[in-house]
Formats: structure tokens, C-alpha cells, sequence
């Protein structure tokens, strides 16, 4: 009984939907797959990359950063000043409508604004809000941000992940009600959501593409499907249009194979090790001495995994940040691959036999274990610890670790504040704790002069390499593999502008 | 036997509650829920306010009854991450997971019994090795490497099933076959033991001597003694099933209980993986307790004890 119940209820309705799916260029329909179950479509209320995408399709930030010029335009805002260093009034734009009819104007940047800021609403992605303090409301199309101090990144912030919700929706649906519902101003409506599993997005044909241009595709279907090899299938059987984060030697498969375009293009995200040298994790550890820092930065051949493991366009870094990033300076201290040196510093440093250690990483297996053999030849035995990123993060924030590979991708923020700052300032995962180095960070955070903080920001990342407080390794790139008719061309930000794919 | 299923539902219940008390603590040592809660970048006084509202400043044991009150009527709390009921989203994903368990077990029903009882009935011939080649492939084939190799030859190469997902009843070909298979072996050799006993029994060749026939033989009078111990591991393993394989359901991207039960882990995801444990020990012990009622059914001795 229970199980015919179940056959009607699942199998049924499957037999008679799957005479509807599949498509592709001849059903104006662009298939997508997801790696990872996005847990909440709301940016605010996601830390996935996915949500991200979802963001800058379905809403509207106030600005706009133009992916080819790098120069900031208005979008929902149309003018912008800074009344004093804490203070920024924006222009709004008249004549918006939300997906459902709803009017925008100044009571929803208000409303968003406060509503994020306030810990009580449990808004997930901080380090992109917590520069505000308050917003206020000037007229009808006139608000005001203030600001925690000066802040001079807060255009790039107000470009990207700071979107506007509408406020009489969000206040009668809530939380809840825009988890499967959500409404924004952006060039594509979302059509249904089954949480975490599948996401389809209609054009919006009413968009006012000030900035962003209006979508050409009609609809966007995204399944979320976890397994990479089963992403590969899908694509030979056309059922998926486009995936990225394609693993370089499968990636090299496909692009041999002629039926694909597969495109490399670097992202913002950088790989690094964080070494403790506060001494978290104890006060002996060896990691507190400048030279056997300096030695693990020799002993790390990191131009041969990226050319071994890594491929296409990752390349090796040598300061603390991305390089694209504004304020990322690059004449520093760098270690070129030297065994015989880093086995020099460590006898130095009263290591002749060298020592042992715990290491951690999240991600990239191989790789963790190709620089542990490295540091296993100048006599570092490092065991592996491999566990989740949530976990890993809250041993960090709680005991530290005395070496750590992790990544960073800034969320696409184009600016060393978001990531140099969020590591160096006395944060929960600062293993360096070197106040002459916050307080320079701090200082590049908060003047609006751009020389004073690209002078301040050189001092700290100066400071950084010659103390080795991290091994710089790479930046990391992304593989895109799509269809033959999909016309996309990636940006470094590896943000997937749903508007700017079109059929050939 | 009202009796004696009385006092089996009770230690069921018994057991349901300790396996819940037990998940319940083990997942607040594993890890701080209000840090991965308050998300990237947050302060001290951002987690310390999550922790607060959230109530993870009060004693364990008032936590559990708390959540143990709520979810007897139903209520599993709202998912930290999908900021939905548990209850939906677990009603939402359990079909699916049950689906591919009961067509799993159906495979392997089919496949593994007579196969088990052909191989008893022609011991240590090709037949019996043919079977036995069968239960160590299945034994020895790592499920997301089976699925894959499925993937390629049916949906990839002939184009008969697809890759993934459940948008068609062809979807759950391929998950049945691989989940079906796996538990092939095990209920494969007991049917061939239990067969191969029952064969030597002075019953069967008494029946064999009235010159019933032979097939009539094997499967009526046979088999029916020699299921009693396949019932009971089947109905283990259902339970199994029932707990969702994470590997089946994401190679196959299926979205179930067990692919859900596994993200919520990562995501420390408490009242998802809480709504979970206790609904797959339930069937768990469920399965197990029919298995037992099933069994004093058939066999009246095992009532006594």
C-alpha cells in the first residue's frame, strides 16, 4: 500500500514530466549544473559561489563594476558622493519595478541595508556588510549609507554582493518565504526553486538594463549535480550545457575530443599556507621562528605543481593577495624553490633533523600531498589532516593550526581589504598576529586617499613576505566546458553573468 | 504473540530513544554550531548572539528534551542552512531515497534468490561457481565505480537511461542495479547455504522419492524453509536502504535522505541531521522488528523465547 503510494506519487509524475525536459539551443533553454547544493537562494544568507551567480541574476546591487573596464557605473543608484569619509549619499534610480510588480525606491535600500547589518537577522556573509552601520532614508530616491569609519571599498561592495530585496515582500514572506520564492529587479525572475536541487530562471523582459545588459537566453535550468564524472556524462549526452571547475585532465579530455569549448580563464581566488607563527599552537612551536618559515617558503616547488597538477592559466603568486586585486603589490620578498636553502635555515634554526607537524587542509588533496613530500625532503614530516571546511575553519578560529593550506576567493571583491585584511588584521584565523601589520591594513582600510592605501597596503604585504607569514602558492584558474553553440566568455572574477550568455 | 510483539515494540522504542540520545551528544562535541552558523568573517559577539538565540548555552540534556518534545509532534525545528521545516524538506526527499531502496532490494530479491538456489542445487558445478562469481564481483566492485561504468556504457554509449536525475521512471534504472547488486552477495550465499542444508533433510528426499517434481520440489518445499534467515537480512538491509547511500544518490545526483543526511553533516546542519538519524534508526529498528514477528510467524518455536 505504502509502497503503490509512493510509486504514484514519485513515478508517475516523473513518466509524464519527461517528455518535457531536455532542451538546449532549439528550446531557448541553457542547462547548468551546480556542484554543490546551494543551501538558500538569498545572497545573505549563502557563502557558495552559486550564490553568488543566483545574486547578480536575480537582483540588482546599487553599483556596477564593468567586468572590462574595472570602472564603477551607477545600476540602481545613478549618482554617488561621499558627503564626509563616513557618509555616502546615493541617487536612486526612478522607474524600477521588482519581479512582482513592487515599486523600488528608498525604503528598500533602507530596509536591506539595516535589515543585514543587524546580527539578530543572522546574515551569513559579514565581511560584505559589517563596514556598514546604518542606512537612512533622505526622500524617496535619496538615501544615505553611514559607515563604521572610512571605508573606501565600499564601492566595490555596493557593485557586488550587496543587493536590494523589496522591502513589503521580504517583511510579509520572510526568510522562509524567499527560500522558495525570491524576488529581485535583475534580468532574470525566478521561476521555481526546489531548495538545494534545481533553479529555473526566466528572462525578465521588462528589466531596465541601465547597466547590466537584458538576458538574451530565455530560460536557465540549473540541477545541482555532485558528482564531476556524472557532469561529464550529462554533457556527452547534451542534457548540460555548460559546467566549470572541470578538473584540468579531464578538462584536456574534452578539448581534444573537438565536440566542446573548453575555455581556462584564472580566478580571483589564491592558494596559501598559513604558518603559525604567533604560536597558537604553542609557544615552542617551530613555526615561531622566522627561519624555519623562511625555509618551508624554499622548500615548496611551487612552480612545478602548478606546471605538473594545476595547468592552464593558475600561476604562481608571491604576495599575499590576488593579483588583480587593487592595492596587491607585488614587489616583494619572493623564495624561489631552493631544497639546500631551506635545509640550511633549518639546521640554523636548530633543526638539523628537522621536526614534525601537523598539517591541515580542506581541498585539493593531491596537491596538499605533493607539498608535503616537498617538506619531507628537507626533513619536515608533516602528517595530513584532512577534514571539512566548516571544521577546519573552527579549529582555526579556536586553537589554530601550526600549518594550514587553504584558499581564499575573496568573494570576487577586487580589492586586498577583502582579502589580505581579512586574514592580517587580528581575525579569528590570523596566525600571524603582527600588530605593525594590522595596523598598516587598517590604515590602507580606512582612508579614501587611493595612494595613501596602495603605500599602506604595499607596507603590510612587505612585511608579510619578509616575515613569511604565509606561502603565497598560486591563483588558482577555472575550466569551463560548454556546448558548441554557448557563447560565454569567462572574467577573472569567476562570476558566471548569466545575462552575458547567449546562443552562436 | 500479542505478548511477545508487545514486548518487542517496546525495546524497539527503547533502543529509538538511546540511538538519539547518543547522535544528539555526539553531534555537539563534533563541532561548535553557532561558529558555523554565524558564517565567514563573523565577530566573538556575532557568535556569542547566535549561540544565545539559538540556545546552545543551555545544559545538553535540556537542549535534547527540548527537541525530543517538538519532534514527537512532528516538528524537527527549521534547518539552520535551507532555512526551511526539516520535516518538508526530509518528507520531500524521503521518496526518492525510498524508491531506489525498495527497487534495490527487489533486484537483488530477484536476482540473488534464484541464483542461490540454483547454485545449491548444483553444488561445486559451473552453475554454483557462476553464482559464486557473481557475489564476489558484487562484494568487490566499489558502487561509484560500477555506477560510473553504467553511466558510460547505458546512458553515454547506447543512450537507453539517462545520466542523472529522476525527470524519468528511466532515471531509477541505473541506482536500482547498482544499490541491488551490492546487496546481492550477502543474500545470495545465505540462500545457498540455507539450501543446501535443507536439501540434505530426509523430508526433501522423501518428497523427491513420491516422485514429486523436481522444481516443485526446490522451491515449495525447500525454500520456504530455507528463506527464514534470508528474511531477517533482508529486512536488515532494507533498513539499510532505507538510510539512503550517499554515494549511489550523488553519483546518480538523486537528491534523496542520505545525500541530504550527508551535506547536513558538512554544513553541521543539527536539526537536518538530528530529523534524519532518528527516522533511519526508526526504520531500521522497524524493519528489524518485523523481521522478528515475521520470523515467530513462521517458526512457533522462536515465540517462546
Amino acid at each position: 500500500m505504502k509502497l503503490a503510494s509512493v510509486f504514484a506519487t514519485i513515478l508517475l509524475p516523473a513518466c509524464l514530466a519527461s517528455s518535457l525536459a531536455y532542451a538546449g539551443k532549439a528550446d531557448d533553454v541553457l542547462n547548468i549544473a551546480f556542484s554543490r547544493e546551494l543551501e538558500h537562494v538569498d545572497p545573505y544568507y549563502n557563502t557558495a559561489r552559486e550564490g553568488i551567480l543566483l545574486g547578480a541574476a536575480v537582483w540588482d546591487a546599487l553599483l556596477y563594476r564593468d567586468p572590462k573596464t574595472g570602472t564603477y557605473v551607477g545600476n540602481l543608484a545613478t549618482a554617488w558622493t561621499w558627503i564626509d569619509t563616513t557618509t555616502l549619499e546615493l541617487t536612486l534610480r526612478q522607474g524600477v519595478k521588482f519581479h512582482n510588480g513592487e515599486a523600488f525606491d528608498a525604503d528598500d535600500v533602507v530596509f536591506t541595508l539595516n535589515y543585514v547589518v543587524d546580527a539578530k537577522n543572522g546574515n551569513k556573509s559579514q565581511t560584505n556588510t559589517n563596514w556598514i552601520k546604518s542606512a537612512e532614508k533622505v526622500d524617496s530616491f535619496k538615501v544615505r549609507i553611514h559607515t563604521n569609519g572610512p571605508f573606501p571599498a565600499a564601492l566595490e561592495y555596493l557593485a557586488g554582493p550587496i543587493i536590494i530585496q523589496p522591502n513589503e515582500y521580504y517583511t510579509a514572506v520572510g526568510q522562509q518565504g524567499v527560500a522558495t520564492k525570491p524576488i529581485g529587479t535583475g534580468p532574470y525572475r525566478m521561476e521555481s526553486v526546489e531548495p538545494g536541487k534545481h533553479f529555473v530562471l526566466k528572462r525578465n523582459p521588462d528589466y531596465f538594463a541601465a547597466a547590466k545588459p537584458k538576458a538574451t537566453i530565455e530560460t536557465i535550468d540549473i540541477r545541482t549535480v555532485p558528482d564531476a564524472n556524472t557532469q561529464m556524462a550529462e554533457l556527452f549526452n547534451g542534457e548540460i550545457d555548460l559546467v566549470w571547475g572541470v578538473p584540468a585532465d579531464q578538462a584536456d579530455k574534452m578539448a581534444k575530443m573537438g565536440k566542446f569549448q573548453v575555455v581556462n580563464a584564472p580566478t580571483m581566488r589564491v592558494g596559501y599556507l598559513s604558518l603559525d607563527a604567533a604560536g597558537r599552537t604553542g609557544a615552542k612551536n617551530p613555526m615561531t621562528d622566522l627561519r624555519v618559515r623562511q625555509a618551508v617558503n624554499y622548500a615548496v616547488n611551487r612552480q612545478g605543481i602548478v606546471d605538473a597538477l594545476m595547468k592552464g592559466t593558475s600561476a604562481v603568486i608571491n604576495s599575499a593577495c590576488s593579483p588583480v586585486q587593487f592595492g596587491c603589490e607585488q614587489a616583494v620578498m619572493t623564495y624561489a624553490y631552493d631544497p639546500a636553502k631551506a635545509k640550511a635555515l633549518l639546521a640554523e634554526a636548530g633543526y638539523p633533523n628537522g621536526f614534525s607537524l601537523d598539517f591541515y587542509a580542506y581541498r585539493d588533496r593531491p596537491l596538499a600531498e605533493a607539498m608535503i613530500g616537498m617538506l619531507a625532503e628537507v626533513g619536515i614530516t608533516a602528517k595530513l589532516n584532512y577534514m571539512q571546511y566548516s571544521a577546519l575553519r573552527e579549529k582555526r578560529i579556536k586553537d589554530g593550526t601550526p600549518i594550514s593550506f587553504m584558499t581564499w576567493g575573496s568573494n570576487s571583491i577586487s580589492d586586498v581589504s577583502a582579502v589580505t585584511s581579512a586574514f592580517f588584521r587580528m581575525g579569528g584565523e590570523d596566525d600571524a598576529r603582527d600588530p605593525a601589520v594590522a595596523a598598516l591594513l587598517e590604515k590602507g582600510d580606512g582612508s579614501v586617499d587611493a595612494d595613501e592605501r596602495k603605500a599602506a597596503y604595499s607596507k603590510a604585504l612587505t612585511t608579510i613576505a619578509d616575515k613569511a607569514y604565509w606561502v603565497p602558492l598560486w591563483i588558482y584558474s577555472s575550466n569551463y566546458v560548454m556546448g558548441a553553440d554557448v557563447s560565454f566568455t569567462p572574467t577573472p572574477d569567476e562570476l558566471i553573468r548569466f545575462y552575458d550568455i547567449s546562443w552562436k | 504473540m500479542l505478548k511477545f510483539i508487545a514486548m518487542k515494540l517496546g525495546l524497539a522504542l527503547l533502543v529509538a530513544l538511546t540511538v538519539s540520545f547518543i547522535s544528539f551528544s555526539l553531534l555537539y562535541m563534533a563541532g561548535d554550531p553557532a561558529i558555523s552558523m554565524a558564517g565567514e568573517g563573523a565577530s566573538a559577539e556575532v557568535i556569542a548572539a547566535v549561540r544565545q538565540q539559538y540556545g546552545f548555552d543551555r545544559p545538553l540534556l535540556v537542549q535534547y528534551f527540548d527537541w525530543l518534545m517538538r519532534a514527537l509532534s512532528g516538528d524537527f525545528g527549521i534547518s539552520y542552512y535551507f532555512k526551511t521545516p526539516v520535516s518538508a524538506m526530509v518528507a520531500e526527499r524521503l521518496p526518492v531515497t525510498m524508491t531506489i531502496g525498495a527497487l534495490g532490494m527487489g533486484f537483488a530479491l530477484c536476482l540473488a534468490i534464484p541464483t542461490g538456489v540454483l547454485a545449491a542445487a548444483f553444488p561445486n558445478t559451473w552453475v554454483d561457481r557462476m553464482a559464486l562469481g557473481i557475489a564476489v564481483v558484487g562484494q568487490a566492485i566499489p558502487s561509484f565505480w560500477f555506477g560510473l561504468i553504467l553511466i558510460v556504457i547505458f546512458s553515454v554509449n547506447l543512450g537507453l537511461v539517462p545520466a542523472s536525475g529522476t525527470r524519468s521512471w528511466t532515471g531509477y534504472i541505473l541506482p536500482m542495479i547498482v544499490l541491488g547488486y551490492y546487496a546481492t552477495p550477502a543474500i545470495m550465499r545465505l540462500t545457498r547455504a540455507g539450501m543446501l542444508d535443507v536439501l540434505s533433510a530426509d523430508y526433501i528426499r522423501t518428497a523427491r522419492a513420491k516422485g514429486l517434481h523436481w522444481g516443485s520440489v526446490l522451491f515449495k518445499h525447500a525454500l520456504r524453509n530455507a528463506i527464514i534467515p534470508v528474511v531477517s537480512l533482508a529486512a536488515v538491509q532494507l533498513g539499510f536502504m532505507f538510510g539512503g547511500s550517499v554515494v549511489v544518490e550523488s553519483i546518480f545526483a538523486l537528491h534523496g535522505a542520505g545525500f541530504l543526511a550527508w551535506e547536513s553533516i558538512s554544513r553541521n546542519d543539527l536539526p537536518t541531521m538530528q530529523a534524519l538519524i532518528l527516522i533511519f534508526s526508526m526504520f531500521y529498528i522497524g524493519f528489524t522488528l518485523l523481521a522478528d514477528i515475521l520470523n515467530a510467524w513462521l517458526d512457533p518455536r522462536l515465540r517462546a523465547g
